[in-house]
């Protein structure tokens, strides 16, 4: 060993079962858009390993703000006033900090600001539906938002979203990107979701529920929910070299 | 009943859904100006040193569809094969872009320096390529693969040395179509599949 640091090893393998299975003929996009032959494994090189990393710099003092970060004129977004918040950490449960966090959702009535979305509720003149955070040393991070409201989609004959946030991050390595979706505690939509279902781990399903929170609600403010985010993790090994610069 | 293991699960992934530029670009989706700029404009900013090249391609889905919503995201080191944040590497290469498939044709372009060479762990020489990850409603899991090059040596690249069916390699490479010009189409099924990595 020639260094301290402990995460330099490969990248942990990615157990795909606990993942979405790619073709779900009850997601019917996602059949014509899923590989059908096998994914080449092969251990992570620096190409995996490496990643973008974003500074604070690149924030604005409202980008975790999707209930003001629209307005024009400091009105807030329409909607009940919702902490997310959370911490991000990889598999060997060591947090991951200065990781950006992107998020995206539909407002309060089920609408998302965008021209291919033509639901009947209205758009909210005060509400975009992006922001992003950069987590702290501790890997912890907070989004103050509304609750995204349920919406129609075209799949299956009368299929409905559950209330749903989108969530990107991005770790410190390439091979760590995830996409993912956070629901909300006591939601009936989240078993009717053909998108959800196509995680087939009940509880890996489960862990895409973000519980309520009282503990961090602020009274006559907002509710909380907990999101917390596990990244891929590196091996660490006394018994691979390491070679310099890497 | 043995020790109990304390690593943790990865969070499971779910699709980007229709809107993922909402969240990643969302100038590109037409929100104006809630941040400065889209994430991921530049792969590279003026004086990067190196040949400077233009990739272009579709996302083909398995109808032979070229479809307009594909959001992509590329990875790469520098011209001498450093990636941005190592000692050394070039200050004007950032590495990473995000780029969308156009609403119109389908057709996605990236602009960048073309890659150096990068070791392995073991100390494997790898040939010139660019990592990308692509994200769209219908795609669970992020697809993640690589770009090579056909005017370079990738004969003894490790990752293409084991991709068993020699006729998918092709895949995987850019053509050349013009001096600092390459395509590069990615095709989600049919005959022409392209080599998607678990890594």
């Amino acid at each position: 060993m020639t260094s301290t640091k402990i995460d330099l090893g490969p990248l942990v393998p990615r157990r795909r079962d606990m993942h979405p299975v790619p073709y779900d003929p009850e997601y019917k996009t996602s059949v014509p858009r899923s590989p059908r032959w096998s994914l080449l494994s092969m251990e992570s090189t620096p190409s995996e390993e490496t990643g973008p990393r974003f500074g604070h710099s690149v924030l604005g003092p409202l980008d975790n703000n999707l209930i003001l970060n629209w307005s024009k004129d400091g009105t807030g977004a329409i909607g009940e006033r919702v902490l997310m918040h959370g911490r991000v950490m990889d598999e060997f449960g060591r947090p991951v900090p200065n990781t950006l966090i992107e998020i995206w959702q539909a407002n309060a009535g089920g609408r998302y600001r965008h021209v291919k979305d033509t639901y009947f509720a209205p758009l909210d003149p005060n509400f975009g539906g992006c922001g992003r955070t950069i987590t702290d040393d501790e890997g912890r991070y907070q989004f103050l938002t509304v609750r995204p409201g349920a919406y129609p989609w075209p799949n299956r004959g009368n299929d409905w979203r559950p209330m749903h946030i989108h969530i990107s991050v991005f770790g410190h390595s390439f091979g760590q990107r995830l996409i993912t979706q956070m629901y909300f505690e006591g939601d009936p939509l989240i078993d009717r979701c053909p998108i959800a279902a196509t995680i087939k781990s009940r509880s890996q399903l489960d862990r895409l529920v973000a519980p309520l929170d009282l503990s961090m609600s602020r009274p006559l403010d907002y509710l909380a929910y907990k999101f917390d985010i596990v990244l891929r993790g590196r091996r660490q090994s006394m018994f691979e070299n390491k070679l310099e610069g890497m | 009943m043995v020790q109990s293991l304390d690593t943790l699960i990865e969070t499971p992934s779910q699709t980007g859904g229709p809107y993922v530029h909402i969240g990643c670009i969302p100038t590109f989706a037409g929100l104006g100006a809630v941040y400065p700029e889209d994430l991921g404009l530049r792969a590279i900013e003026d004086g990067a040193k190196g040949e400077i090249i233009t990739l272009t391609g579709e996302v083909v889905d398995g109808t032979g569809w070229a479809f307009r919503d594909a959001l992509l995201e590329s990875w790469q080191p520098d011209a001498a094969g450093k990636f941005a944040g190592q000692v050394g590497a070039d200050p004007k290469v950032n590495g990473f872009a995000r780029f969308a498939a156009d609403k119109d044709t389908g057709l996605w372009s990236l602009r960048t320096v073309k890659p150096g060479r990068v070791i392995t762990r073991d100390g494997r020489l790898q040939a010139p390529h660019i990592s990308l990850w692509i994200a769209a409603r219908g795609i669970n899991i992020g697809l993640h693969t690589r770009v090579y090059f056909d005017d370079e040596e990738n004969e003894s690249d490790p990752l293409l040395l084991r991709i068993e069916q020699r006729n998918r390699v092709p895949t995987l490479i850019a053509k050349k179509t013009a001096p600092g010009h390459y395509r590069f189409d990615i095709h989600l099924q049919g005959p022409l599949e392209t080599v998607f990595l678990d890594i």
